[in-house]
């Protein structure tokens, strides 16, 4: 017998004996919070169900929380009682719960499982591990969908960014969503900030005027939304010509419902949706959270969880096990956000310069909207 | 009779005084009914008296700033705000130990994001200087442990701070940390300072202290064999720097004195860095005097900073100030919360009287069927009932479409009856309405119809006996439905943010929002304190002039 096949017998060894240790002290009922929807059976499908199956006895509680987790935290924090284990938010969330300290911090190459061929979580996740505490899921995009029954005869159908703000080739409502964020990037772009500026414009004064002066050329014609779902609904409606909102929620329409809505992608701006683990959990419910998350954000599940929703999966390794759609039995690579097709402009939600600025630019923005 | 009169107070069977006996009883009455309402005191005092007390509190409590940097505060307060430099060494050195505290306890980034809310870009400088904060120490530690290598370990420290009557300010440090991080830091810590070395090395004293306190309460180590973290190297690059120092260490009895020496005789090779400068190379913007603004005014445990912002004003180093113009927002969005909600009692007393009027005067049978047309909508879900109007009110909506096939509306001009203030006082009329029916109805119900008969057999037209009989009998319940239904619209929120756009919603939008969305819950109680207050006033004023004795909820 040689030396390294005793050592990997031995580490074996203590591999199962810690599992089984950790077993019997994790607990058997879990509560994860997640957004609903689409979105959460995805989830169910990918995650939860294989992992109940694998575990015996553990029985997982749903709570569609997640647009609020923010501040239920930090209300549950107050109160001492922390009711979630896992709890499914978007990255610049995590980041402000781990600032709050809400979030448990995580090491990613510790507490997550490495790629298939070895490659250690850190790098597998690589950029996408934003802040201490966040562990990523899935990259979805922003991005415009438009009827293609009402773009005007003899007119190209929408495929830039500033056809948004051209009212005379592409006249009709707009939807936009209620808050800054994205809305002052495209308006930025639009007014011929090179992409690579459109940060530094918005730390100034002026260049925040400028783009509400340029949100303002369409201001008459946009109806703000507020929930991912209301875009999707207008466009079906027919009460809007194009607006903003999910990759995935208008993949639903196109794909699932059939309306006549094409995608437009130019511009489109990724963000991440993760989990993270809240801080102040018992220790037992805190093993069986990390097991959770250990099993749930490896390559295989996460490539699993693309064959129910259009989101692209966090993990560079999942990417080639993207598949077809679980009942459509179309190919969701070209669906994704991430696909190279439609990642030829796009941008990145930048999380360092949103927590400075969200709440200056968010006042200056709402006062225009109340203008 | 004779008897009683001069034989002294009146008695009771028992013998005992009538007054006292009577008052037992009624003592007696008085405790029985107030433990049959206990229970409802109770919950209005949990649910209510608490929730409301806890807001008011909140929209002032400023404690996490001095809290969180209690040194660097303090050694604030003497600067002058409205000098255009930063401040001096000393509020740098306090503010590195102070924020190197509450990075280990991740602390810091909290209080970023508190002054965030009043300065723009405190939230990253916090982060990212937490963040590195380990570096600065480094600068000393790695030299001191060069000249000294006995102080890299972890027991070198712990005999050479150990010794006797160091309590005091052992318990001091401790009590810095509770303000911190509330009652997490008790029980023993493992050690006892000696009087001499705090003597010989103050700071020095106090980062070990404040080290050993957190090591052993929060981590749970033995800090006994542990090394220290770099702020203590820090420390005591400092002390040995202080010119009494050296002479002190030469005299010096106490353990490991000839490490000490050894760094005195050393000193050339220790740094010769300031804070203010380490701060400068983590981030430019410690050297910004609007950033040590913004913290020498926040730092008083209460604030009048919330009540400000939630009126379009701000703290400024010469006092409070309005807001520049493209900020302001609440004073614009509290006006149309009480215009608008004016507007909806309004219509709801021109859609509930006549309806109220024709339930009281039809034949019981016919009103009771008529009575339920008017409460199912009140019994369907509030949600329900806004997302029909969506339907309804939409530019392809179900009213706009039969407008257009009846010809009234041109297709390419469809009525924009949605996502604006239209929208938001059609659907909560509706939705209010019943809250003016029914008191209006009740009071309508008690009104006798020979009233009216009366009037007209004298003489009266139909509009005269209406309004010079009818109307004012009327009047009580129309305030009723008027209170009724103004407060609830004052505080209305989902219905504004679905169909009212942007400019059909109300404050209490922007209070969840700052509940919810931007975590700012000082400023949504300022916001929802003033609501409070407003309305109260309101009533008040309603009270004074018509007189809340005139209300009546029924007959």
């Amino acid at each position: 017998m040689n030396k390294m096949k005793i050592i990997s017998t031995v580490s074996a060894l203590g591999l199962i004996a810690g599992a089984a240790q950790a077993g019997g002290h994790m607990s058997n009922d879990m509560t994860l919070v997640s957004w609903g929807g689409a979105y959460q059976q995805s989830q169910i499908s990918a995650y939860t169900d294989p992992y109940t199956a694998m575990n015996d006895g553990v029985t997982v509680t749903w709570d569609e929380s997640s647009a609020e987790a923010v501040a239920k935290l930090r209300a549950m924090n107050e109160a001492g009682n922390i009711t979630w284990d896992v709890v499914d938010v978007v990255a610049a969330d995590a980041l402000r719960l781990c600032d709050e300290g809400l979030a448990m911090e995580i090491d990613p190459d510790e507490q997550l499982a490495a790629a298939p061929d070895g490659t250690s979580a850190e790098d597998d996740f690589g950029d996408l591990l934003v802040g201490d505490c966040f562990i990523p899921q899935i990259v979805y995009s922003t991005t415009f969908g438009y009827r293609t029954d009402m773009v005007p005869a003899g007119v190209e159908a929408p495929n830039d960014i500033c056809d948004v703000f051209d009212l005379e080739t592409y006249p009709g409502m707009r939807a936009l969503e209620k808050r800054p964020i994205n809305n002052v990037e495209w308006a930025l772009l639009c007014d011929g900030v090179a992409k690579e500026d459109v940060y530094d414009v918005l730390e100034t004064e002026e260049g925040q005027e400028q783009a509400l002066a340029k949100l303002d050329t369409i201001k008459d014609s946009v109806i703000w939304w507020s929930a991912g779902a209301d875009t999707p609904q207008l466009l079906a409606d027919g009460e809007i010509f194009m607006g903003s909102t999910y990759n995935g929620r208008l993949f639903a329409a196109i794909e699932e419902q059939g309306q006549p809505i094409g995608m437009m992608w130019d511009a489109q701006v990724f963000d991440l949706d993760g989990w993270i683990i809240p801080e102040g959990l018992s220790d037992e419910r805190k093993a069986r959270a990390l097991d959770f998350i250990y099993f749930a954000t490896d390559t295989q599940r996460l490539a699993d969880q693309a064959k129910y929703i259009s989101y692209g999966p966090a993990r560079l390794s999942s990417a080639p096990l993207v598949g077809q759609h679980a009942t459509l039995g179309i190919d969701m690579a070209p669906h994704m956000p991430t696909d190279p097709e439609n990642a030829k402009n796009t941008f990145l939600y930048n999380y360092e310069f949103w927590a400075d600025y969200r709440d200056d630019i968010d006042a200056k923005f709402q006062a225009w909207l109340a203008q | 009779m004779s008897d009683t009169t001069t034989s002294g107070p009146m008695l009771a069977a028992d013998g005992t005084p009538l007054k006292t006996s009577l008052a037992r009883a009624l003592r007696r009455q008085k405790l029985r009914a107030l433990a049959l309402i206990a229970p409802l005191l109770l919950f209005v005092v949990i649910t209510f008296i608490i929730p409301i007390a806890s807001m008011l509190l909140r929209s002032v409590e400023n404690e996490i700033v001095s809290n969180t940097m209690p040194q660097a505060t303090e050694a604030l307060q003497s600067w002058d705000a409205s000098s255009d430099t930063p401040p001096d060494e000393a509020v740098f050195q306090a503010l590195y130990f102070d924020l190197f505290r509450a990075a280990e306890a991740k602390e810091h980034t909290k209080l970023g994001t508190r002054l965030n809310y009043e300065q723009t870009g405190t939230s990253s400088l916090f982060r990212t200087s937490g963040r590195n904060l380990d570096k600065v120490g480094e600068e000393w530690q790695d030299p001191i442990e060069d000249i000294a290598p006995a102080l890299k370990d972890g027991e070198t420290w712990y005999a050479m701070m150990s010794g006797t009557g160091g309590e005091a300010l052992l318990e001091s440090r401790r009590a810095l940390w509770n303000q911190m991080v509330p009652g997490d830091f008790g029980g023993d810590v493992g050690l006892t300072l000696s009087t001499e070395i705090i003597e010989l090395l103050p700071l020095t004293s106090a980062a070990y202290a404040d080290w050993a306190i957190f090591e052993a309460l929060e981590k749970g180590r033995d800090v006994s064999s542990r090394d220290p973290w770099e702020a203590v190297y820090a420390a005591l690059g400092l002390d040995l720097r202080a010119e009494a120092t050296v002479a002190a260490v030469n005299a010096y009895q106490g353990p490991h004195a000839d490490d000490l020496r050894l760094l005195t005789a050393n000193l050339d090779q220790l740094p010769d860095l300031t804070f203010r400068d380490a701060f400068a190379d983590l981030d430019e913007d410690w050297l910004d005097p609007e950033v040590w603004q913004t913290i020498q005014i926040y730092s008083p445990s209460y604030t009048s900073g919330y009540f400000l912002n939630a009126v379009d004003m701000e703290k400024g180093p010469e006092g409070a100030q309005a807001r520049p113009d493209n900020q302001r927002i609440y004073n614009k969005l509290f006006v149309r919360t009480l215009w608008m909600s004016l507007v909806i009692t309004a219509s709801c007393i021109v859609l509930g009287y006549p309806v109220a009027w024709i339930l009281a005067n039809l034949p019981m049978r016919t009103a009771n069927v008529l009575m339920i047309l008017v409460l199912l909508p009140f019994w369907t879900s509030l949600l329900v009932r806004t997302s029909a109007w969506k339907v309804l009110l939409q530019q392809q909506g179900v009213i706009n479409d039969i407008l257009v096939w009846l010809g009234f509306v041109d297709d390419a001009n469809r009525l924009i009856l949605m996502n604006n203030a239209t929208g938001t006082v059609i659907a909560m009329t509706h939705i209010l309405l019943p809250f003016m029916i029914l008191p209006l109805y009740s009071v309508m119900k008690t009104i006798p119809p020979t009233y009216l008969r009366a009037a007209k057999s004298l003489g009266a037209t139909n509009w005269t006996a209406f309004w010079r009989v009818y109307f004012p009998q009327s009047v009580p319940g129309i305030g009723a439905g008027s209170i009724l239904v103004f407060i609830l619209a004052i505080g209305y929120y989902i219905t504004p943010e679905i169909v009212g756009g942007t400019d059909g919603v109300f404050i209490s939008n922007r209070i969840a929002y700052h509940i919810s969305s931007s975590l700012n819950w000082g400023l949504a109680a300022a916001l929802g304190t003033i609501l409070l207050a407003v309305v109260l006033l309101l009533y008040w004023l309603y009270d004074r002039i018509v007189g809340i004795d005139n209300v009546k909820l029924g007959g």
